[in-house]
């Protein structure tokens, strides 16, 4: 008999938050979590190698020692910038989880809302939201307000999405159970349908999250005076190549720590859904 | 108490699924009246509508003819006074056993609006209930953690938690090996002569019938008629010894030869 897959075995919970650490044995879950640093770091290391090798102009592809340098150069405006592209994704994010888990659960508790609505959501949701910036400009000028609301365009749909399907997919046998105790509606879809539609919800918010910053992004580059977006234009037309990259780097990070926030809790949360097994997160 | 004579009664009722043209008659003109208190068991083939007689009596699935009556009052929607444990678990993944077992009284009243006040007294009965069917120390774990019988007790718990004057089991047995079948008969056996609920018990096993019933009922293949009706006289409590007698024996013997295959 084989024994089982690593990776099934269920963590104790105080071992799931832990960093990585210095061990002397280099056991599976060890392995499985510096992994990640190690395939990252070479792909650095990669590139500065085929920079220096091939005598790459720095006009073209900075080296990531560059970048660095460049990083700690700029640090002031790319913090403030920074910080103000993660608030405008953050308010527009926390807009889009309001509006996008009100809006799923009334498309998914209430199937006539759903025929209605549905089309209407899938239609808009296909209008590249690059296109509607300039709209927005028209509106609002230029500025926080036109980023805050793309990256709620952007980053609503596929939280809405998420909770209707939660909702509308609940087991029939689930609502019998409730019924069966003369459960009213709002009564099953708060003790059935809200817990049932979580898991959905929590794995969209990663997705959504990301998307927020793509969002919040595209419209500083094209609308704004401010924000990583718009220092990464500044930068390219002073023909600052290494800051543009230093600017996409620090979006990369941020994208990649929000996404690491919501993973996080999405595995608090819904651990009943992979019955106490992280593989599937 | 003054005991209903006719606590459930069906008359000619009939249950199918399925729209219009493509419709698929799962019950077809069952009569039947049960007394309150009493113990029926529901046995025949396979698909041929036991569950189904538990949707319609529950008020889950709407007749399609005839009359459904529970308590003197025409059922049309989902009744309250039942507890119900279905063919297979249907224990919430994200509720612990014990918050599964305390579902109904969160839901069901008097106790629904009193839940918070007397949580404690309710999470004593439920421990209590998990303890006598063979739960004691997995009250906090979760479904998924549980064996298929483990979670069908449980379910058997949450059916009965709220002590509900009329009891549906689908087969709650059938997923257990024949020892834990027969020690969780006499735990239904007593729970059942301390409360007195009304039972529908449909099962497959013939002596778990013979056991637990006072009278068996026998449905034919789909769509379900009923075909006989057998009372069941052996004096209570039974025990094992009761399901080794000649009587015994040849009661289950009787049954077997009206379930047609
Ligand atoms: N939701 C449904 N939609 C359509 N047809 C159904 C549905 N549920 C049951 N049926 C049909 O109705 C018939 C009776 O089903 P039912 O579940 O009542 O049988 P059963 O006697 O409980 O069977 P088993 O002993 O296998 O549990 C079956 O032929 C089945 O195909
Ligand atoms: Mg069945």
């Amino acid at each position: 008999m084989k024994p089982p897959p690593t990776f099934a075995r269920p963590l104790p919970a105080k071992e799931r938050t832990d960093r990585p650490r210095r061990a002397p044995l280099v056991s599976a879950p060890l392995v499985r979590r510096i992994t990640p640093w190690l395939v990252t770091a070479s792909f650095f290391i990669l590139w500065e190698i085929v920079c220096v090798v091939f005598h790459v102009d720095t006009f073209i592809l900075p080296k990531p020692s560059q970048i660095v340098v460049s990083l700690f150069q700029h640090y002031p405006a790319i913090t403030a910038n920074a910080l103000q592209t993660l608030y405008t994704t953050l308010v527009g994010f926390a807009l889009a989880v309001a509006v996008g888990l009100f809006l799923g659960m009334l498309v998914g508790a209430m199937p006539p809302v759903y025929n209605g609505i549905y089309p209407v959501m899938v239609g808009l949701n296909a209008i590249p939201k690059v296109a509607i910036v300039p709209i927005l400009v028209i509106w609002f000028g230029i500025g926080t307000v036109p980023a805050i609301i793309t990256a709620f365009v952007i980053s609503f749909f596929p939280i809405m999405v998420n909770v209707a399907t939660g909702l509308a997919t609940i087991e029939p046998e689930m609502r019998d159970v409730l019924r069966s105790l003369g459960a009213r509606r709002w009564q099953i879809l708060r003790k059935v349908g809200i817990p049932r539609a979580m898991p959905y919800f929590f794995a969209s918010l990663k997705v959504a999250v990301t998307l927020a910053f793509i969002g919040s992004i595209v419209a500083e580059t094209v609308a704004s005076d401010r924000g990583i977006g718009y220092l990464m234009i500044a930068a390219s037309a002073r023909f600052d190549i290494t800051l543009v990259f230093a600017g996409l780097l620090v979006v990369a990070l941020m994208g990649i720590a929000m996404y690491e926030v919501f993973a996080y809790v999405e595995r608090r949360v819904t651990f009943w859904a992979t019955r106490g097994n992280e593989m599937l997160t | 108490m003054h005991k209903l004579e006719s606590f459930v009664r069906l008359a000619n009722a009939s249950l199918a699924y399925g729209v219009e043209d493509k419709e698929v008659l799962a019950i077809d003109d069952v009569s039947m009246t049960i007394r309150e208190g009493e113990f029926i068991a529901l046995v025949g083939p396979s698909g041929c509508g036991k569950s189904s007689l538990l949707k319609l009596v529950s008020g889950l699935h709407p007749a399609l003819r005839g009359e459904v009556i529970v308590d003197g009052r025409q059922v049309t929607s989902p009744i309250s006074i039942c507890g119900m444990a279905f063919q297979n678990s249907t224990l919430l993944p994200w509720r612990s056993a014990l918050d599964n077992v305390l579902l109904p009284l969160e839901i069901v009243e008097p106790y629904a609006s009193s839940f918070r006040r007397r949580k404690g007294e309710y999470v004593e009965r439920a421990r209590g209930l998990l303890r006598s069917v063979g739960l004691a120390g997995f009250e906090d774990k979760y479904p998924w953690e549980l064996s298929g019988g483990m979670q069908q007790r449980a379910s058997l718990c949450r059916a009965l938690i709220h002590e509900p004057r009329i009891l549906l089991l689908d087969e709650p047995f059938g997923a257990l090996d024949a020892f834990t079948r027969e020690d969780l008969w006499a735990v239904l056996q007593s729970l059942w002569i301390e409360k007195r609920p009304t039972v529908i018990l449909v099962t497959h096993d013939l002596r778990e019938a013979a056991y637990l019933a006072d009278t068996i009922y026998v449905s034919s293949p789909r769509p379900g008629r009923i075909v006989s009706r057998t009372e069941v006289e052996f004096a209570r409590p039974r025990t094992l010894e009761t399901t080794y007698a000649p009587e015994f024996i040849a009661k289950v013997h009787g049954l077997r030869e009206r379930i047609a295959h």
